[in-house]
């Protein structure tokens, strides 16, 4: 049971005057065992968030809490904290190395996150458990990236977070680059591998429709900021904050023609 | 770092399909020949010496400096000794002294480029600056002055090559294992906790290789031109020992007596420069880093019967009947598009639907003939406004009559999924739609830039006058998307073909642009061909929908029908039910369709 907890966390890219800031300023929590939605349109900061909470870029101030420590900058045991914080990447085809098999992929994760498992032989075992957690054929161990589909590719990606043995997980658009005909599978996954292992999940995306069926609570994200949190259904289905209620609005539905939008012609920075 | 065991060893089948790769390669008529230099180049080297190595040395006095005979097939140097079995001999010491050098510059190169991947940031700083230094410098320069510090003499000769060839390839590592490393899967190794060093060991080395070795191929011949270079200029190789660039310096003497053995010497040289090429070719083809596309003509499959087009308009602007893109895959052929027909009504909104690899875009780049050779386009008609676009049962992209050049560039218009990459970066986006009413308005320069500020002004960029002299990136995804349409508006397009021109932007933007297009059918009476993933756009957005599977059109209907839930087509009702919709309910699973689904290609019978 782990909890996540972002507190006023600050994401400045480049330095001095070409200084950015990404995030600014973002408190959200994710008890333990809940799926919460982050959503927001590119540019919005979400998927910072997500690289700073795993670490690929440090926060400029704020805390990450994994559980209570911080983990921010953190050095030693704190460190290996932030491990229990794994992330599934948008796009499978680039997050997994394209001259490593299946097999290797989830491997490099066991070496270095179960040192219980001392042999080859133990880990491979544990590799073929995972292949079938995430309901690919074993026998694919041997097969390369580039000779799976899409949605295998990204199976195979959720099992290298797996492997890992997380107990957090940050899916970030994990669905964005497969076909629709695919992403119910992937995400049906998502949603079985939570709650069997009781994993705490923060869920980035900008499809609402998909975030409102999986998680339980959502933050809707604008140009570094939360505009407007909360249970995910009070959220969609009766946004209060203007942005979330034009967000809403422009998801295309089936059959209903796209509710015209006045054009601004002055100023619009778009 | 505590000692893991040794990782799960790599399955055969990386291994194997790279094997296949090099077989193939090598059995390329460029890979005979060089691996027969290569072989011829090993041998000499290796038996060089033993076979002519006495010979070489025997010194007959009586004759100095003769002309080619039958003994001496190029002739005697100064001291009598016979220049051919000293040029073969030699072969060893200068091609051992080139390898080498290279295989110095290449290990330090790698060590020095991807030093700054694994150490902190001040080191990778100071081997930058260093680098950059060193890279003002011409090479062989270099070279020169090291070996003058070092002392002349074949090892100092080899290591002044090596150290002058290091920044080189300090660089070149460096670049590719920057890309290597800011990939995902390198991040995620991070995030797993992997280690600098086996991040670098196992996913930017295996990942920068390639290149690497085929840059050292070809640079082994720069080497051994440089080694010679410096033999030849006397800070080489030393008395009693020789290369070719000694025995070229020797030669030179003699060269307005007898110039048999500077040829010789030179197209010693030649060959062995070419080898070390003409094997760094063989290599990139087989790491698949230039493949020259293999032109082999198929014959047209048994003409089956032709696609019946399954919704036919009076008057079309776009008339498309049997159309089939065939594209080279490996040995043979894919068909990503096998018989489509269909019709596009004057001032209709049609919507193509389809997943990846359906073939839907393909099918809107053939109508259009954006699609260049190797990929081959065959329709047994494509009328656009009642021109026939097809000559001999193909479309191609180079079309023969201006005039229907002209036509296709004022009235059909084409706008791209990622207006990020369709505008050229370097160029004032003004500029860019201008140059269309350049090009197919017949205007001059003046009012074509007149037409693309009122253009861009329709399609609703604020202050279109000053934002012409504006760069693409210093526009939104949005507006760069809407200047895109604002080109095809420059003539009075008939049809407007959009391939996703909204999957790389965001919701709210993507109304602007829709509602944008849909003015464009409006006001202007353009037909409009919408290619989506996204069947609820479609539906909402279009009049008719064309649902592609495979290649082919298994069902066309209307929005209308299609909202309603009267598709028929098995594939259409699955994609229907697998979007994810806000009504559904929360926590329930997401409909599927399995992987292995198979649905029939066949369409549903004609609607009207």
């Amino acid at each position: 049971m782990t909890e996540l907890v972002l507190e006023d966390v600050r994401v400045r890219y480049g330095s001095g005057s070409s200084a950015h800031d990404a995030v600014k300023g973002v408190s959200l929590t994710v008890a333990s065992g809940r799926t919460v939605g982050l959503v927001g349109e590119s540019g919005s900061g979400k998927s910072t968030i997500a690289r700073a909470i795993v670490g690929l870029h440090e926060p400029h101030a704020g805390r990450i809490l994994v559980d209570g420590t911080d983990v921010v900058r953190a050095h030693g045991r704190t460190a290996v904290l932030r491990r229990d914080v794994q992330m599934i990447f948008q796009d499978a085809s680039s997050s997994l190395d394209p001259r490593m098999n299946v097999g290797a992929s989830i491997a490099e994760a066991l070496e270095v996150r179960r040192p219980d498992l001392k042999d080859v032989k133990a880990r491979r075992a544990e590799v073929a458990r995972l292949l079938e957690v995430v309901e690919l054929d074993p026998a694919r161990v041997g097969d390369l990236p580039s000779q799976l589909s899409g949605g295998q590719r990204q199976r195979v990606a959720i099992a290298r977070a797996l492997a890992a043995a997380p107990r957090v997980l940050l899916a970030d658009e994990i669905t964005s680059a497969l076909d629709v005909s695919v992403q119910g599978t992937v995400l049906n996954l998502l949603r079985k591998v939570q709650q069997e292992l009781d994993l705490t999940v923060l869920f980035i995306s900008h499809n609402l429709a998909v975030v409102r069926q999986l998680c339980e609570e959502v933050a809707v994200m604008k140009n570094g900021l939360l505009v407007e949190s909360g249970p995910t259904t009070r959220v969609i289905d009766a946004p209060e904050h203007p942005y979330t209620r034009e967000l809403v609005r422009a998801v295309p539905r089936l059959g209903v023609p796209l509710a015209e939008t006045p054009l601004s012609r002055s100023g619009d920075p778009r | 770092m505590t000692t893991l065991p040794p990782p799960i060893p790599a399955a055969p089948a990386a291994s194997s399909s790279s094997r296949h790769a090099l077989v193939t390669a090598l059995r390329s008529p460029l890979g005979i020949v060089a691996s027969l230099l290569l072989v011829t180049l090993i041998l000499l080297a290796t038996f060089g010496p033993v076979i002519w190595g006495e010979t070489a040395k025997v010194a007959d006095l009586t004759q100095l400096s003769m002309a080619p005979s039958a003994a001496h097939p190029l002739g005697t140097d100064a001291g009598g000794r016979d220049v051919l079995a000293r040029l073969l001999s030699a072969t060893r010491i200068s091609v051992v002294t080139a390898v080498l050098a290279t295989a110095i510059g290449v290990t330090l190169g790698v060590l020095l480029g991807l030093l700054p991947t694994v150490a902190p940031n001040w080191v990778a700083r100071v081997v930058n600056s260093i680098l950059g230094v060193a890279l003002a410098f011409p090479s062989l320069l270099l070279a020169i002055v090291v070996s003058i510090i070092v002392g002349v003499g074949v090892v100092s000769v080899t290591l002044a090559i090596g150290l002058a060839m290091a920044p080189a390839y300090a660089r070149l590592a460096q670049t590719l294992g920057a890309s290597a490393a800011g990939r995902d899967y390198v991040d995620a190794a991070r995030v797993l906790g992997v280690s600098r060093f086996r991040i670098l060991t196992r996913h930017v080395l295996p990942n920068v290789r390639d290149p690497l070795i085929v840059n050292a191929s070809i640079g082994a011949g720069t080497a051994l031109v440089a080694s010679t270079g410096l033999s030849f200029l006397g800070l080489g190789v030393q008395a009693p020992d020789y290369d070719w660039g000694r025995m070229l310096n020797e030669s030179l003497d003699g060269i307005f007596v007898n110039a048999a053995p500077t040829l010789g010497l030179s197209a010693a040289i030649v060959f062995a420069g070419v080898t070390f090429a003409l094997v760094g070719e063989t290599l990139a083809r087989a790491f698949g880093l230039n493949r020259s596309p293999r032109r082999q003509r198929r014959r047209r499959g048994a003409s089956n019967d032709e696609v019946a087009p399954l919704h036919v308009v009076d008057d079309p602007v776009l008339r498309v009947r049997d159309l089939q893109v065939r594209v080279p895959r490996g040995d043979g052929w894919a068909d990503p598009v096998r018989g489509v027909s269909f019709d596009v009504g004057r001032g209709e909104i049609v919507g193509v639907v389809g997943e990846s690899g359906s073939g839907k875009s393909l099918t809107c780049m053939a109508v259009a003939a954006l699609l260049e050779e190797p990929i081959e386009v065959a329709a047994s008609t494509v009328q656009f406004e009642g021109t026939e676009l097809t000559a001999g049962g193909r479309v191609s992209s180079r079309i023969s009559s201006a005039g229907v050049a002209h036509q296709l560039g004022a009235r059909m218009a084409f706008v791209l999924q990622d207006p990020a990459t369709s505008l050229n970066p370097a160029l004032h986006v003004g500029t860019q739609v201008a140059e269309v009413g350049l090009l197919h308005g017949g205007l001059d320069r003046k009012s074509a830039h007149r037409r693309a500020v009122d253009r861009l002004d329709a399609v609703r960029i604020p202050d279109a006058a000053q934002r012409a002299q504006a760069y693409p990136h210093e526009f939104s995804g949005g507006m760069r998307q809407r200047a895109m349409i604002a080109m095809g508006l420059m003539g009075e397009p008939a049809l407007l073909i959009a391939d996703e021109p909204t999957t790389a932007l965001d919701v709210t933007v993507q109304r602007e642009v829709m509602s944008l297009l849909a003015e464009v059918n409006e006001v202007k009476g353009t037909a409009l061909l919408f290619v989506s993933h996204d069947i609820a756009l479609v539906s909402s957005f279009c009049t008719r929908v064309l649902v592609m599977y495979r290649g082919a059109i298994v069902e066309d209907l209307t929005a209308a029908d299609l909202a309603a839930g009267r598709a028929r087509h098995p594939y259409t009702r699955a994609l229907v039910e697998a979007i994810p919709h806000l009504e559904a309910e929360p926590g329930t699973a997401f409909a599927t369709i399995a992987e292995d689904a198979e649905f029939p290609t066949e369409p549903v019978g004609s609607r009207s």
